[in-house]
């Protein structure tokens, strides 16, 4: 039993699947929310780190720059595992959901920067220089001239990683995060049939990757590619 | 006469709507040296780059050495090429590109020996030997270890004539071969295929923009202009005395900003 | 408890990890290449094959695939009567190996259809086959093209082995694991071992990117 409800074992393969499905939705549920949480929190750190190493003082860009690699070369899991067990011996005590949200959003803004990064810095320089003999100020030529042309180049690569990290939340598993591999794990160790179960888990991650990609794409398309229209 | 070693019978050459090629009939006896001219878009290289097979027709045929290029004998009757046709039909022809399309990645000596033993299964030691002759003929012996991108223009484009050659071809096609190069270096590239011309067996195929180059090697040229030969005859008679009104018009345009 | 105590089960775990990433990563590299080529080929099956590979393993999570290996594949072995039990080193590598390699074969197809089309055609004119024109023109020229992303995605293969640890592989993650445990010491465990993640990282791109000037080495032949 999970969820206050049962799984059918005896009659039958198909039986048990369809059983088990409503408890498998409940967990994807939980996979959607965490991947979104993650998502919002990767594109607000990766924001500042993106700021941060643009920075002019070196000792502002430098430790972001180390951050950030450091960040990307370590592994999600002993991150989660270490925001799960050190942040409480420093009075810091978050909900498992929580936490791994913050981890998946952590490790995703290094990545996230990076795009940030790479979508100003694709907005062609003469751009930059237009404004500067328009004599527009900095700030408005930020937001006015470089952000509306950076946009469509960053929000489908954004969007990719929001696909990467909808695969990376079964890693919150480990801290109890009742996510579709854990539920349909739990129901593996119970019913000891873990061929359908994670069989399931396998297509239902099919649909849904294929259904997030489909609106990154649908986005791409859509965004205009000159930039947004101000009007 | 002979049977051409070249010959368009009706062919129609399009891509989507747009006629490159219309019911063009076009025949290179061996040995000669035909030159293309006309305007861009008129379809001067879809001709050769039909003939290399980098391009299909669309209806017509096309015959090289006296056998169908495109198509292949089934009883009476003409059906589409299989690659091994095309792979046997090949082997009579060679291609200079306009931007030269050395492989970047094989030093020059390899660019000239690398189809001969793979494709015609010559031994190292011959295809050496032949790579040898030809980078003398072009006057690169001393770069022959370098890689593409160590050489000049005109000394890639002298690799790529040599490359073509190695494959010793019946018909050289030569497409636009100086048209990528700096003016300084056009004058060696066009000295090696001047050497090529006095060969009197060989048979060459070229479309250029260098009109005193033309009037000088060619033993006829062919201005075409909307996907069919406006007009054709020797160089002196196009050049100097051409009946058409468009040849007229593009002699003079050409002219005027050399 | 001394922190230099734990670098013993650490280093340990550590060599595990290397081991896990480097035989991943040879398997992977193998299919990116048999994929990414097989994408590109001319015969159905082949292309239908490939492509089914490459979206299954890109279209669902690691850690689900390898509990599949692991915990799944035995029972669907019993079904039909055939021992698919794995021993969690061979279900890790093939997990990891997998996984990669369809991501890799996205790197190899992109890089091989980079290739300008002059070659293809320049290939064409020298009579080559399908064969020699993929082996000897178009490979050669695609591979430093794609050493960049494969560099990433070695990094990649490298963070993921961590996840072998939950079907109790003792690599680096699992021996943190368990000195966590045993000493609740959290903070310097775990530092330790992101330093290490981030030291094998740091060695692993620099490998590759001597492995990068090395196959590209025609490209940085200037007069």
């Amino acid at each position: 039993m999970l969820f206050g409800l049962h799984w059918d074992t005896s009659h039958g393969e198909l039986a048990f699947a369809v059983s088990i499905l409503p408890m498998l939705l409940i967990g994807m549920w939980v996979t959607i929310e965490a991947s979104i949480l993650g998502f919002f929190v990767a594109m607000v750190i990766g924001l500042g780190l993106a700021v941060l190493k643009g920075a002019r003082l070196r000792i502002v860009r430098w430790p972001a720059m180390f951050v950030t690699e450091f960040i990307r070369d370590t592994p999600l899991l002993v991150q989660l595992f270490f925001l799960y067990y050190v942040l409480p011996d420093y009075g810091i005590v978050l909900p498992a959901f929580l936490t791994g949200a913050l981890a998946l959003g952590i490790q995703y803004s290094a990545y996230m920067s990076e795009v940030y990064r790479a979508g100003i810095e694709a907005v062609d320089h003469g751009q930059i220089e237009a404004a500067k003999a328009l004599d527009l100020p900095g700030r408005r030529t930020f937001t006015h001239i470089v952000l509306p042309q950076a946009v469509p180049r960053v929000v489908p690569a954004l969007g990719n990683y929001m696909v990467s990290i909808m695969k990376d939340v079964p890693v919150l598993s480990v801290v109890t995060v009742l996510e579709m591999l854990n539920v349909a794990k739990i129901i593996g160790d119970q019913t000891f049939d873990y061929l359908v179960p994670l069989s399931m888990v396998g297509g239902l991650y099919m649909i849904l990757t294929l259904i997030a990609s489909g609106i990154v794409r649908w986005v791409d398309v859509k965004l205009p590619k000159r930039g947004l229209a101000l009007r | 006469m002979s049977e051409p070693i070249i010959r368009f019978d009706k062919v129609e050459k399009s891509f989507g709507a747009f006629n490159v090629l219309k019911d063009l009939d076009f025949e290179v006896a061996k040995g000669e040296k035909v030159t293309i001219i006309g305007p861009s878009g008129s379809g001067k290289s879809t001709v050769l780059r039909i003939l290399m097979t980098l391009e299909d027709v669309t209806s017509g045929v096309v015959y090289v050495g006296g056998q169908p290029l495109w198509h292949e004998k089934k009883g009476e009757r003409l059906v589409p090429a299989s690659e091994a046709h095309l792979r046997k039909m090949r082997t009579q022809l060679g291609m200079v590109f306009q931007s030269f399309n050395l492989f970047p990645h094989m030093t020059v000596l390899r660019n000239l020996t690398e189809a001969p033993r793979v494709v015609l299964g010559l031994s190292k030691v011959a295809a050496k030997e032949r790579a040898d002759e030809l980078l003398e003929l072009v006057g690169l012996t001393e770069h022959a270890h370098k890689f593409p991108n160590q050489l000049s223009g005109g000394q890639q484009q002298r690799v790529g004539i040599a490359r073509a050659l190695a494959m010793r071809p019946k018909v050289m096609l030569f497409d636009e071969p100086t048209s990528a190069l700096d003016p300084e270096l056009v004058g060696e590239v066009l000295n090696v295929i001047r050497h090529l011309a006095e060969a009197h067996d060989l048979t060459m195929l070229m479309v250029t923009h260098e009109m005193r180059f033309a009037r000088e090697i060619s033993d006829r040229v062919c201005f075409f202009d909307q996907g069919r030969i406006r007009e054709q005859g020797t160089p002196d008679e196009i050049f100097g005395n051409p009946k058409e009104k468009r040849t007229q018009q593009f002699l003079r345009a050409v002219t005027e900003a050399d | 408890m001394t922190w230099t105590q734990y670098l013993g089960p650490l280093s340990q775990g550590a060599w595990v990890t290397v081991q896990l990433t480097f035989w991943s990563t040879i398997l992977g590299a193998f299919l990116s290449f048999a994929a990414g080529i097989g994408k590109l080929s001319p015969v159905r099956g082949v292309r239908w094959l490939s492509i089914t590979y490459i979206e299954v393993f890109r279209g669902t999570s690691l850690l689900v695939q390898l509990f599949w290996l692991y915990f799944a594949l035995p029972i669907m072995g019993d079904a039909i009567g055939i021992n698919l039990r794995l021993p969690p080193v061979a279900a890790g590598v093939l997990a990891l190996g997998l996984n990669i390699g369809a991501y890799g074969a996205e790197v190899v197809r992109g890089a091989i259809q980079a290739v300008s089309k002059q070659q293809y055609e320049a290939a064409k004119a020298m009579n080559f086959t399908y064969r020699h024109t993929l082996w000897r023109v178009a490979l050669p020229q695609a591979i430093p093209e794609m050493m960049p992303s494969f560099s990433n995605l070695a990094v990649q293969n490298l963070k993921d082995t961590a996840l072998a640890s939950l079907i109790s592989l003792g690599d680096l993650a699992f021996k943190a694991e368990q000195l966590r445990n045993y000493y609740q010491d959290s903070t310097t465990v775990y530092t330790i071992v992101l330093l290490m993640y981030f030291g094998m990282a740091l060695v692993l791109s620099v490998l590759m990117r001597l492995l990068e000037a090395n196959v590209g080495r025609w490209r940085g032949a200037r007069r």
